[in-house]
Order: structure tokens, then sequence, then C-alpha cells
């Protein structure tokens, strides 16, 4: 199983190459929303992604009050 | 069978026929929300795949629109529309509404035509529902699937109860409703809701070909043995049309519309 840092360290990769941001511009507290320039729609996006490459399901509630890729990523540790 | 050039285009949708298969884009945007355009468009298609269907041996429905397949109902028409008039009169118009897209999406499930949904991104509320009226449905990677009426204090009003039911397992209905959470592609062909999985973009294209393979049948015994199989529980959706038109009426309904229609994001899909 991947340890956390390298979960995020992925969604952080994954997310720069899907909405087409520089790597080194995210940071692992930015808010998602702010730093990829994406709306709710878009999160869900970024979410199927996410599932898709870690083999995960993640209901989407659990992404209420979730702005920060860290703790976005806590949520994908949870499940593998 | 030579192609036929047969097409109708309107605000919301256009259809054309090609090679026996008769195909409905969507391209209301921003995400083919189904108000009072849209549902008048519909009538229109299914009269017309009801006029043309001696010549044809499938259908298609997809969306040209980025962000998905459909989103649902037009809430923002919904709210306005109950905001503007007396609450016996919005009460009668919901249920007026309701009757006729039911009454397009029974012609959809019914046809003897094998009916094809080629979904992406989101394909919510009534847009789920509308892909439920057809026989399979074709997801591409990006296709996301929910229900998330409850959010708003309703129930799903457009047959997507029974017809969901029909589908898949009693567990994974309550999951839907009861959270009123959206899941992925994956998770859709797990459940057996869709059919097939594609690559991003390529749904159309996947539908078109299993379109000409269905062509390829008897169109006869496809008819009888799609009626054979897909029973239309005409019941359980009338009944799902009284339980809507009780709900609506609840001050949590507006409120739920209210908060949905005054979100500063663009498209509030989180729940």
């Amino acid at each position: 199983m991947p340890t956390a840092e390298k979960t995020l360290d992925e969604i952080l990769s994954l997310a720069a190459a899907h909405f087409k941001v520089p790597r080194e511009r995210l940071s692992p507290d930015d808010d998602f929303f702010k730093a990829l320039g994406i709306d709710s729609l878009q999160t869900l996006d970024l979410l199927t992604k996410l599932e898709n490459h870690f083999h995960v399901e993640l209901p989407d509630y659990e992404l209420q009050g979730v702005s920060d890729f860290r703790t976005l990523a806590g949520k994908i540790q949870a499940r593998l | 069978m030579s192609a036929v050039e047969v097409s109708g285009r309107g605000q919301a949708m256009s259809y054309t026929v090609r090679e026996g298969v008769l195909e409905l884009a969507l391209y209301r945007s921003p995400c083919n929300e189904i108000g009072s355009v849209s549902l008048d468009e519909l009538e229109s298609f299914a009269a017309a795949l009801q006029g043309l269907r001696s010549q044809l041996h499938a259908v298609i429905i997809h969306s040209e629109m980025k962000p998905g397949f459909c989103a649902g109902a037009d809430l923002r028409e919904l709210y306005r529309g109950s905001q503007a008039m007396e609450q016996a009169d919005a009460a009668r118009g919901v249920r007026a509404f309701l009757e006729r897209i039911h009454r397009v999406l029974n012609a959809i499930d019914s046809s003897p035509l094998t009916t094809i949904a080629a979904v992406h991104g989101v394909t919510f509320g009534g847009g789920l529902e509308l892909a439920l009226a057809c026989d399979l449905i074709i997801a591409d990677k990006t296709a996301r699937f929910a229900f998330p009426e409850l959010r708003l204090g309703l129930i799903p009003g457009f047959g997507g109860i029974p017809r969901l039911k029909r589908d898949v397992g009693n567990a994974v209905v309550r999951d839907l409703l009861l959270t009123g959470r959206s899941f992925n592609s994956t998770k859709a062909q797990q459940i057996g809701l869709a059919s097939q999985v594609v690559a991003e973009g390529e749904a159309l294209r996947a539908a078109r070909a299993t379109a000409a393979q269905a062509g390829k049948f008897d169109r006869q015994t496809s008819a009888a043995a799609k009626q054979f199989i897909k029973p239309i529980p005409y019941d359980e959706l009338n009944r799902e049309i009284e339980i809507f038109c009780e709900l609506f009426s609840r001050p949590a309904v507006q409120a739920g519309l209210k908060k949905f229609v005054e979100s500063t994001d663009a498209q509030p899909y989180l729940p």
C-alpha cells in the first residue's frame, strides 16, 4: 500500500496534468478550487480521475468541506 | 437500407436519421437541463420516433455539451416558475410537466427499436432518468451518475426509481437515493447499469457500432424479445408522480431550490 505522502504526491501530479497547471505551482495545503481554477463540476471530474487511478470509490459527500489536497489525499488513503 | 435524410433541429436538441438509426443530439447549455423548451422538443422527438419507426432499427441519445449528458431538470426554471404563481397553480403546473415528460420517456422505454444512451460527464437526476428509459447505457470514463433529488427534498420525478429498480439491486437504489451521491462509470458497469465503458469521448462511436450490430437482427423478433424482457412499470411510474407532487408543496423543497438557484458556484454539483 502506498504511503500517505506518495498518495498526496500522485494526486498533485494528476491534478496538475489534468487541469494543465504546472506541478510546481501546487502545494499540499493549497485550496484546490483556487489553485486549479475549478468549480464543483470539475471537482467531480477530478474525483473520477482519482477514483480510476487509485481503484477506489470515494463518495462525493466525503468531499464536503474539503478544499485542500492534503485532506483529499487523506480521504483517498483511507480507502486504499 | 439506404440512408434517409430526415432531421429536426430545435434550440435544445436535434435529431437525424442515418442508416436506420435515429440519433438525438442534446445541446442546451450548460448541461442539457430539462425545462419547458427541452420538453417541447422531446415531445417532437417522440412523435418522430413513432412516425419513423418502421424505417429504423435503433435510437441513440447523446450530448454535445462538454459538462455531460444531462444534469437533470432545469431547477432554475422550476424555481422561478413556482415563485411566480400561487402554490396551487404551481403544483398543477409541476404535475402537468411530469405527466408530459413521463409520456416522452414511456415512449422511448416502450419503443420496439433498440435504444441506446451514449453518456459522458454529468448524468444526474432527469438525465439519468432519460438514460434509464433506454435499453442500453454506454458510458465513457468521465461519466458520473446520481440521483441528487433528496438534496432538494424531492425524489426523482421522471420515472427514475421504478426504472432503476428494474435494472439494479434494491440496495443500490437505496444507496443512490438516500445519500444522493454520484458514482463513476466503473461502478456503473459493476452494478450492471452501464453495459459498456469506453475511453473519454468514445461513447457515441461505441453506440453507433452497437446500433449497427442490433440492426443485423429481424426487427419483429428484436421487438418481441424486448417487450418480453423489459416490462414498463406503469403503476409505479404513476405512483412516483403522486409522491413527487406531494413532496413538492413542502417548504423544505422551496428552500432547497432557493439555495441551489442562489449558489455562487456556477454549477453546484457537489452535495
